[in-house]
């Protein structure tokens, strides 16, 4: 869920301009609301209307106005209520049909819905009344005795025997091994040059026109990271016709021209 | 005390888990089913009449030994034991969905709460609190969880029927049928 997009246009016109300018970053948690259906009950509860005959044209107002405030514009389970609503409030406008019990009152599956989830809040404040009760009692936790740490006695020792000590190790000790690190050149530049002279005679080259096979392992190292920082450049595309197939270097004609 | 209920206080006292009634009349083979309970129901007033610390609890298909709620705070404060943390809205909310409705698949949850549950159902797994229980015979065959009996644990159930029935919690539960839903909203007056 991201907000702070400034540029994006906003769908419902006055609402939209009221979110603002200087809002800043990411809306990652939601402060008060665990989805669209407990912000619309909150609404409801606010705004003190009778869950069975839902003033929808204020509602949705209210609604898209909260999302705004709370950055939520663009989170898409709030955006699609938001929709719904609108579309229920269009419902509400249509003229009724004359066979009055025809007509089905636009607002009932949203009724049920918030019915269904108003008691499933219900069932949220019992489990969190058990849920505290118990979280406040411990019970015996269980540690193998293994895992206990062991208590040892205080060191009993003196200077002189921790100078020997020192000494002994010290005379033991080997003489260190001493490796020589030989830096083995990786030439990326050199073989820019071998991948370049190569895409300058054919439109379609494959690996093994740049690293001859039997190639040294710092050859092949430099010959990928030459085709990678030529990729990079745009002077030459990568792309692998099926999985497992040799890789194939197309010139890229754009980033000559570039 | 009798000598049973001493020894089932020592079991008690020495399991990590709640332990059922029958494993606890195993540990005396002489021991009838109903001399276990009334050991038990002498150890639960022992706990709670001569003022201890502990109570004994019949909670997560088990009994068990818990300390009492007022030196909670305490012993957490001192770091020798600590809560475990509490469980967010939106996960109690699915919790709530999946222990009234089990087995219940991601879907019907999500049309409910009206939002993405997947990661909270994972984290609920983690937790330990549900599990799959099976598949569901529609399109895809989709998962369908259960609570386990950790759940029951964790809020201090001895099994899901203690829950409050639905039918008595404020509003009826599956107001399915339209017919009787537009009854109620009243079509006639609606702005």
């Amino acid at each position: 869920m991201t907000a702070g997009t400034p540029a994006a246009p906003s769908p419902f016109g006055a609402a939209g301009a009221a979110a603002g300018a200087g809002e800043t970053g990411f809306v990652v948690d939601l402060p008060h609301y665990s989805g669209p259906l407990d912000l619309l009950l909150a609404l409801i509860r606010d705004e003190k209307v009778d869950i069975y005959d839902i003033p929808v044209a204020r509602i949705c107002h209210q609604f898209i106005d909260r999302m705004h405030s709370l950055k939520l514009d663009e989170a898409a389970d709030y955006l699609e209520m938001a929709a719904r609503l609108l579309r229920i409030k269009a419902q509400m406008l249509l003229p009724r049909p004359d066979g009055e019990e025809a007509w089905e009152d636009p607002r009932t599956e949203l009724v049920r819905r918030l019915l269904e989830y108003q008691q499933m809040r219900e069932v949220v404040d019992v489990l969190e009344r058990l849920g505290e009760d118990r979280r406040n009692r411990f019970a015996r936790t269980f540690i193998p005795s293994s895992l206990t740490p062991v208590v040892h006695a205080p060191l009993a020792l003196s200077l002189g025997e921790l100078l020997a000590a020192v000494d002994r190790v010290l005379r033991h000790a080997q003489q260190p091994q001493i490796h020589d690190v030989i830096s083995r050149p990786i030439d990326v530049d050199g073989f820019i040059e071998i991948v370049r002279a190569v895409i300058a005679l054919r439109a379609v080259a494959r690996f093994r026109d740049v690293v001859p096979p039997g190639a040294e392992r710092w050859e092949v190292l430099s010959g990928l990271l030459a085709l990678l920082e030529l990729a990079r450049r745009g002077e030459l595309r990568l792309a692998q016709p099926r999985p497992f197939a040799a890789v194939e270097i197309r010139r890229e004609l754009a980033g000559e021209a570039a | 005390m009798n000598s049973l209920a001493k020894l089932l206080e020592a079991a008690l006292f020495a399991s990590p888990r709640p332990i059922p009634t029958d494993e606890l009349a195993a540990l005396d083979a002489e021991a009838s089913p109903a001399a276990v309970q009334s050991a038990l129901d002498e150890l639960r007033e022992h706990y709670d009449v001569d003022g201890h610390a502990v109570e004994l609890v019949d909670a997560g298909g088990g009994w068990q030994i818990l300390t009492r709620p007022e030196y909670t705070e305490a012993i957490e404060r001192a770091q020798m034991a600590q809560r475990p943390r509490r469980l967010s809205p939106a996960a109690l909310e699915t919790l709530a969905l999946v222990a009234y409705r089990q087995p219940i698949g991601r879907t019907e949850i999500e049309e409910i709460r009206g939002v993405d549950v997947g990661s909270v159902l994972k984290s609920l797994h983690e937790r330990g609190l549900i599990d799959v229980v099976g598949r569901s015979e529609a399109l895809g065959r989709p998962l369908l969880y259960g609570t386990t009996s950790a759940f029951l644990e964790q809020f201090a159930l001895r099994h899901l029927e203690e829950l409050p029935r639905t039918d008595e919690l404020a509003i009826a539960l599956r107001v399915r049928e339209s017919e009787t839903l537009a009854e109620v909203i009243g079509t006639d007056e609606a702005s």
